[in-house]
């Protein structure tokens, strides 16, 4: 029995370190390769022993698909390639094959330098690994080898990021990644055709939010930070430098340009500048309103966005800086809080979730007195705002992304499980399809009924359709003919050619039944009885009687012959051949009830 | 190679040969329509290959046919489709006949039985589709031949089951257009049965080929078009085909399930997997607010657009769509919309400080929450959010249309017009903005809603900043401290966009008179007076002080208790700006004072009007004029254009009417006065010096007439003969005046041909009026026209001259409405000392921005001229799509005028104004004879004269020489 296996090696029932093994009609792919936020020990990386214990990657997987940059989804991918081994190729889309490595030597860079951590992997592995990718575009189709294909989809969330339709002959599975249904300032939305694929595999953030409008958030947060420089106030928005950092800066920059405003904005350098770069180049993975203007000018050219420079935070008058990173743990925005936490005017915005123990999170739960290092205590004056902007899809966008694919069965991936759960009742509920949600290590297997195309000879199909009625569409006919399996491939001929073909003699296969009939008539009077009835009965059939006495409705032959014993009884011998089999015994059955009574 | 030598000989021979019997066809008209089909005979006969015939066919179509040849054409085009093998060719031939059918004045049917019996024979696919589209139309030529319509509908059903989607489609397309609307109804009379096409076509919904079912159900939708009431049991058909695979097909069963919702809105059908029942349109609704999420945006923007149409909808299902149900964690969450009401009711300011605020509240049932099957859950909120600006246009509009409808929805979408306010597209939020002041009837904005409104007051762009003042003009507003955070708002937007002056002025004077109440208690705020103590007056040249006056006046004028608050300077300010900005500050009864202007209470109707009656009775008696001496003539007629010209300014509705009479009559005095010049009574040769009185009278006369005719709006026919007439007159006198200054006759000749022509041209285009017109200047004229021909230029200027003098003056008739043309030009104000300064020889551009009144057509019509310091003048016509209508009668004109000259050496002035293009012939009535001759044609677009129409404004500019 064909079916999918699939075996979340990370991500399963958890957020972070996305890795899923796929296999399908025997093609094993790898989909994403990601890193844990929560570990600094072995855990941090997906097991890849679990995959072959002895032998290469190289030799069990066929492909490895990365779905977007972030490091949860490809942050394993240079110890997996280089310090596991796997030679094979590696797909992403171009925006995420420039700033993957970006990402992946700043990871390094914090985790070596800073962490002192030995036996990671180096600079070169980054670049050797970086070499094995092969980019590909949305919507083409890549042949990995002869019979696997896959097929990029845009996903919204990130620069690049995508949804992966892996097909194999007429099975395929469409993995999600990370997607965002609602376009943003900066990207649009998740969109995918009715590919109705076998199995989807979908991120699950939120499976168990329904979020408000966007344009709230959005004006709340332009009305926060409006007010505040017109006060004369500063603003702070600690951000993480990719994503939303981007869509933040749009949002401003079209504000400040609205509004005509002269506030200076600055961003906090470093890896940003280089990631904007991309940003203005991969125009095409944007949204509607950027693909359009970009001819007279790329949003990403920040006219009022300049660069930040340390001496500029103790510059009077107001002024918005966005600074790394986003939790306010560390780094530039913390120094810039820590001089501007005293003014009253002023005000730090949190635009994303920060984890317990960071700074960030302390402010947000309403702490107003800060401990520093060397017991410093630090009093929070400014004002502290938090606004959510995520890039994941809602409960509903899941659902919609879900009523838009046709999936034959859903797999839920990337959530906690309690929320999990909930989502995979309503899919089973509203769909009426099988929704898995596997842990880590636990593998799904799922049956498929793979369609196997048999070529049909145009004489054969011909000749049918001239004997069925219309055709009509979508709906299964019955039609006669020979299934000849011959080296792997099929084909329905006619039972003619089959025997040439196979250099056989046709055998004629004859039914024949008697049937009774309670008669004191003669032979040639019940004949001609049976003759009439029949052709009473049986309009559009071409019913004679022969001069010898027997009757015939297309081939069948009926002839009556007394009873050797009972004389008041008629044997009618019914004879027809296999292929006449259904009126043959229709023929049977009908003159088993009997004539009807001849006409006195 | 000889042979191909050859070939090409010929080939170019038999092309020549066809060129000359062309051009020998446009000129000799009786032998072009036989020759047309003989030629295309001959080159048919000709061609050895299909692709020659093919050729030959293209060329042919180039040119039309006539419609008494065409039977003639369509023969030799059949005779030739037999015989051809060529599918290509027979696809061309069939589809000129379909071309040729559609001629002007040719009936088809002759050639419908023609058509069927290729049909029958043809195997080519294309070529049947091709057809069938010949045979649609034949058919909807013939569209009250029941006999032919029923034959065609026949040929169609029975090439339906065609392997081929083109010709399905075609079959389909023609049962849609000229199938019978009766249905099932046997034709006893004629012996033909009529299809039940409804159910036909209906079968094709679930065809194998996507194209096919999108053409099954835009055949429907055009039977429903013709008037076909559709059954009911097309609405299931059409829900199923809600989830096709393809989105045109998806498209078009969004209009279908439209189409059965509004015709069967009352009707009730079953909710599956329950035994609830609903109204049809309730379910139709559900149905497209789902497919505003659809895959496809083409989908989206047909699904949210026929959204707002559906009125009859329960408010319960509408309401929904507002409502996304809002969740995190499972447990309900109220919409940031939800807290900010909350907060203001419970009388607090929106902190959103806290972390927690949007903390979910209540669990949620598990069991009970829908995720996709909830209908109208949120359309709106998903087609406002959408990706593509189009859906949310869509959606904007839709949310307008059904909130007008309903006043409960109106108050409830506020919230989200107000967040698309901030949309990133201009248009959308122009749009939202219009849309909200087209329902701000039905609402009253909250506090923190006015909050989010007039922060956009701060927007670059003007539109969107007049469109808000608009906005603002009628919307109402709940408390006082609405009424003075708005007036911040727009002090604000004036400090920092000074040219938004007016508007703000204007906004302010409505926001004023709507909530008197609300400004009484703010006014000793506003006006900064203080019980004990007197405070500095204010500037009163300051904008924003008078934006705050305007607003006090217009509040007080419901208000009477108001002036009391006021102190000695503002009633000094009052009367001040009363007389300059009468249309802003209305007039006030203020204690101890006279009115100042007389109030005219606004029920009384116009006949009652005194002021309309003193015009009548000052235009009464200047028509009796003629039976005064001239010296009494001439002085009542003075009197009474200073009177009408005092009138228009007292009262601004009269304006349009006392100008318009007024220059006539100026007209006449000159004319008057022109002819009392003494010069008639002197010989000729003396008079060279004053004759420049009369011919610039006749001048003035003339630029007069055209004022008349092209400045003012809402003139009719009637007018136009009597300033025409008048135009006449004064094109007389010109050439009397002439006659006498000029020696010699020579000159004369042409110049008297040439006003016979004038006369004659008037004669023929207001052939109609002329009985109006008794006893004056041309009816005499006319009488005498004979005589005039035949005598010699000094006669004729004789004749002239006495029957100008006893001409009789025609009374105007006063139309009903009618406005004078004005155009303000804003900016440039022309204030400034600074001169623009550029490169010689390079451009500049120069911001123009003028509002008109009244112009008709001001496309077309209006110009810009610049004036530079030494006479050289330039009219730049300003593009289409400067132009703005903000209101009826209204236009306003942003441009950008484009300036260079050569170097100067100082700083010079150029002067802009605007001009009104006209061009009299356009105007007049197309009257038979011009429209054969080849005249009209020119004129049309040309420009005969300009008017100048608005104030020059001076700029100052400096070219620099280009640096070396």
């Amino acid at each position: 029995m064909p079916e999918i296996r699939v075996t979340p090696l990370g991500a399963g029932q958890d957020v972070g370190r996305s890795c899923i093994l796929v296999s399908i009609s025997g093609k094993n792919v790898m989909l994403d390769c990601g890193m844990h936020m929560g570990y600094n020990d072995d855990r941090r990386f997906p097991d890849f022993s679990y995959i072959t214990q002895s032998g290469r990657l190289t030799d069990f997987l066929d492909c490895v698909i990365i779905s977007h940059f972030h490091l949860d989804h490809c942050g394993a991918l240079p110890y997996f390639s280089e310090m596991v081994g796997y030679d094979g190729p590696i797909y992403m889309t171009h925006p995420t094959q420039a700033i993957c490595p970006i990402l992946l030597e700043d990871y390094r860079k914090i985790a070596v330098d800073k962490k002192g951590e030995a036996n990671f992997f180096t600079s070169q592995m980054i670049k050797d690994c970086m070499k094995k990718v092969v980019a590909v575009h949305l919507h083409q189709t890549v042949q990995v080898d002869d019979e696997l294909e896959i097929k990029a989809y845009y996903a919204g969330h990130v620069l690049g990021a995508a949804m992966f339709q892996i097909k194999v002959g007429s099975e395929s599975v469409v993995y999600t990644g990370d997607y965002n249904m609602t376009p943003d300032r900066h990207l649009g939305a998740a969109w995918i055709d009715k590919c109705r694929p076998n199995l989807l595999i979908t991120e699950s953030t939120y499976a168990t939010t329904i979020r408000d409008s966007k344009r709230c958030r959005e004006r709340d947060f332009l009305k926060k930070v409006h007010e505040t420089v017109e006060r004369g106030g500063k603003v702070l928005i600690p951000v993480f430098a990719l994503g939303r950092a981007q869509e933040l800066c749009i949002l401003l920059e079209t504000f400040w340009e609205r509004m005509n405003l002269k506030v200076p904005i600055y961003f906090s350098t470093g890896l940003t500048e280089k990631a904007n770069h991309y940003y203005k180049l991969f125009i095409t993975w944007t949204n509607q309103k950027i693909r359009k203007t970009f001819v007279q000018r790329n949003m990403f050219e920040f006219k009022h966005i300049k660069a930040f420079d340390r001496a500029f935070a103790d510059n009077p008058g107001p002024m918005v800086v966005f600074a790394t990173p986003g939790m306010l743990h560390a780094g530039q925005s913390l120094q810039i809080f820590r001089k501007w936490a005293g003014n009253e005017k002023n005000m730090v915005i949190m635009p994303g979730y920060c984890v317990q123990g960071t700074v960030g999170h302390k402010i947000l739960s309403g702490q107003r007195k800060l401990e520093m290092e060397g017991r410093q205590v630090l009093e929070v004056k400014m004002q502290v705002e938090y606004m959510s902007f995520s890039a994941h899809a809602d409960a509903k966008g899941i659902m919609q992304l879900v009523g838009q694919a046709e999936p034959e069965s859903v797999l839920l991936v990337h959530g906690e499980a309690k929320k999990m759960e909930f989502l995979r009742q309503k899919i089973e509920q509203e769909f009426r399809v099988s929704c898995y949600m596997p842990a880590n290590g636990e593998t799904v297997t799922l049956p498929t009924s793979p369609s196997i195309p048999v070529g049909i000879s145009l004489g054969l199909l011909k000749r049918e359709m001239v004997q069925g009625l219309l055709p009509e569409a979508k709906k299964p006919r019955l039609l006669h003919g020979t299934l000849i399996m011959k080296d792997s491939s099929f084909r329905l001929v006619s039972s003619e050619q089959a025997l040439k073909e196979l250099g056989l003699a046709e055998h004629q296969l004859r039914f024949t039944c008697r049937v009774h009939l309670q008669d004191t008539r003669k032979e040639q009077e019940t004949a001609l009885r049976v003759y009439s009835h029949l052709k009473n009965t049986l309009k559009d059939h071409c019913v004679q009687h022969l001069p010898d006495g027997s009757v015939t409705v297309e081939s069948i032959l009926i002839q009556a012959a007394a009873h050797s014993e009972d004389p008041g009884t008629k044997v009618l011998l019914v004879s027809w051949t296999y292929q006449d089999e259904e009126l043959g015994s229709f023929l049977t059955a009908l003159l088993k009830n009997g004539l009807p009574q001849a006409p006195s | 190679m000889a042979a191909h030598l050859k070939k090409r000989v010929y080939e170019e021979f038999t092309k020549v040969v066809q060129q000359q019997q062309e051009e020998i066809a446009t000129k000799k008209l009786r032998l072009t329509k036989p020759s047309k089909s003989a030629a295309l005979h001959l080159d048919l006969c000709k061609a050895t290959s299909p692709g020659d015939a093919l050729q030959y066919l293209l060329q042919f179509a180039r040119k039309p046919v006539e419609a008494e040849s065409v039977e003639g054409v369509v023969r030799i085009l059949l005779e030739h489709y037999y015989k051809e093998n060529d599918p290509s060719v027979r696809l061309k031939i069939a589809s000129l006949l379909g071309l040729l059918s559609k001629t002007a004045g040719f009936s088809p049917d002759c050639i419908m039985d023609d058509a069927i019996n290729i049909l029958q024979n043809e195997k080519s696919h294309q070529v049947l589709a091709q057809l069938l589209d010949t045979l649609l139309a034949i058919g909807s030529k013939l569209p009250e031949n029941q006999a032919t319509q029923v034959r065609l509908v026949d040929v169609a059903c029975k090439h339906l089951t065609d392997t081929s989607h083109g010709v399905r489609n075609k079959c389909l397309q023609l049962l849609g257009n000229l199938g019978s609307l009766e249905k099932g109804v046997t034709k006893d009379a004629e012996g033909l049965t009529t299809r039940d096409v409804q159910k036909i076509i209906g079968d094709y919904f679930s065809d194998q080929d996507p194209r096919v079912r999108t053409a099954a159900i835009k055949a429907m939708l055009q039977l429903h078009e013709r008037g076909l009431k559709l059954h009911q049991t097309i609405y299931n058909q059409a829900c199923k085909l809600l989830s096709d695979d393809y989105e045109q097909v998806r498209s078009a069963a969004v209009q279908l399930i439209w189409v059965v919702s509004q015709l069967y809105p009352e009707s009730i059908v079953p909710i599956p997997s329950s035994n609830e029942e609903i109204r049809l349109v309730d379910d139709a609704f559900g149905k497209i607010c789902h497919m505003v999420s659809d895959g496809s945006w083409v989908v989206r923007v047909q699904a949210a657009k026929l959204l707002g149409s559906m009125e009859q909808v329960s408010s319960h299902f509408l309401e929904q769509t507002l409502d996304k149900k809002l969740m995190s964690d499972l447990r309900r969450k109220r919409t940031a919309h939800e807290r900010a009401k909350e907060l203001y009711s419970s009388g607090e300011f929106s902190s959103g400080r806290k972390w927690g605020d949007d903390a979910p509240k209540e669990e949620i049932d598990t069991g009970a929450v829908n995720l996709i099957e909830s209908g109208a859950c949120g359309a709106f909120v998903h087609g406002l959010e959408d990706e593509m600006y189009e859906v949310r246009i869509a959606a904007v509009e839709a949310l307008c249309m059904l909130a007008q409808s309903s006043p409960s929805f109106a108050e409830k979408c506020l919230d989200f017009l107000v967040d698309m306010f901030n949309d990133e597209i201009e248009e959308v939020r122009l749009q939202s903005i219009h849309t909200m002041r087209k329902i701000s009837n039905n609402i009253t904005l909250r506090e923190d809603q006015l909050d989010t409104v007039l922060a956009v007051l701060e927007d670059s762009s003007r539109d969107i900043r007049e469109a808000l003042h608009e906005l603002l003009c009628c919307t109402n507003v709940s408390t006082k401290e609405g009424i003075h955070l708005a007036l911040v708002e727009l002090l604000k937007n004036l400090t920092k966009y000074p040219t938004d002056r007016d508007s703000i002025w204007k906004c302010l004077k409505f926001l004023g008179s709507r909530h008197p109440t609300l400004v009484l208690p703010l006014v000793p705020e506003l006006l900064s007076t203080h019980p004990f103590f007197d405070t500095a007056e204010p500037d009163m040249d300051d904008p924003a002080y008078i934006a705050v006056l305007v607003l006090i006046f217009n509040a007080a004028k419901t208000c009477p208790t108001m002036p009391a608050l006021f102190s000695d300077h503002t009633f000094r300010h009052y009367a001040y700006l009363r007389d300059s900005l009468s249309h802003l500050v209305p007039a006030l009864k203020l204690p101890g004072r006279k009115l100042v202007s007389s109030a005219v209470s606004s029920n009384i109707t116009p006949h009652e009007d005194p002021s309309q009656q003193f015009l009548q009775q000052s235009l009464d008696r200047v028509y009796n004029v003629q039976h005064l001496d001239p010296q009494g003539a001439q002085e009542l007629l003075e009197f009474t254009i200073r009177d009408l010209q005092r009138l228009g300014e007292l009262q601004s509705e009269l304006a349009g009417v006392a100008d318009f009479s007024a220059t006539y009559l100026q007209c006449q005095l000159l004319l008057i006065k022109a002819l009392q010049e003494k010069l008639w009574n002197v010989a000729a040769p003396l008079y060279l010096k004053q004759s420049d009185l009369a011919s610039a009278a006749a001048k003035q006369i003339m630029e007069e007439t055209y004022k008349m005719e092209f400045m003012y709006s809402g003139v009719e026919n009637k007018q136009v003969v009597i300033i025409h007439h008048m135009r006449l007159q004064a094109k007389a006198l010109q050439l009397i005046v002439t006659a006498r200054t000029t020696r010699g006759v020579d000159p004369l000749f042409g110049m008297c041909e040439k006003f016979l022509q004038e006369v004659d041209f008037f004669q023929r285009c207001f052939i109609a009026d002329l009985p109006h017109l008794q006893d004056s200047f041309v009816d005499k004229l006319l009488d005498l026209m004979p005589r005039l021909m035949a005598s010699k230029p000094v006669e004729v200027i004789k004749i002239l001259q006495t029957m100008l003098r006893q001409s009789a003056f025609l009374h105007l008739p006063l139309p009903e409405q009618i406005h004078k043309a004005s155009a303000t030009i804003i900016e440039p104000a022309g204030e400034s000392d600074n001169p623009l300064r550029f490169t010689s020889g390079l451009v500049v551009a120069l911001d123009v921005d003028a509002t008109l009144e009244h112009v008709q057509d001001p496309q077309n019509s209006v110009k810009v001229q610049v004036l530079y310091p030494d006479g050289q003048a330039q009219m730049i016509h300003p593009k289409p799509a400067d132009f703005r209508n903000p209101g009826p009668g209204r236009h306003r004109l942003i441009t950008q005028v484009y300036l260079s000259h050569t170097a100067w050496t100082e700083p010079c002035q150029v002067e802009v104004r605007l001009l009104l293009a006209y061009n009299s012939s356009a105007r007049i009535p197309k009257s038979p004879w011009i429209e054969g001759g080849e005249m009209s044609s020119q004129v049309e677009n040309s420009i005969e004269g300009t008017i100048p129409f608005s104030k020059p404004v001076k700029v100052y500019i400096m070219p620099k020489p280009a640096r070396r």
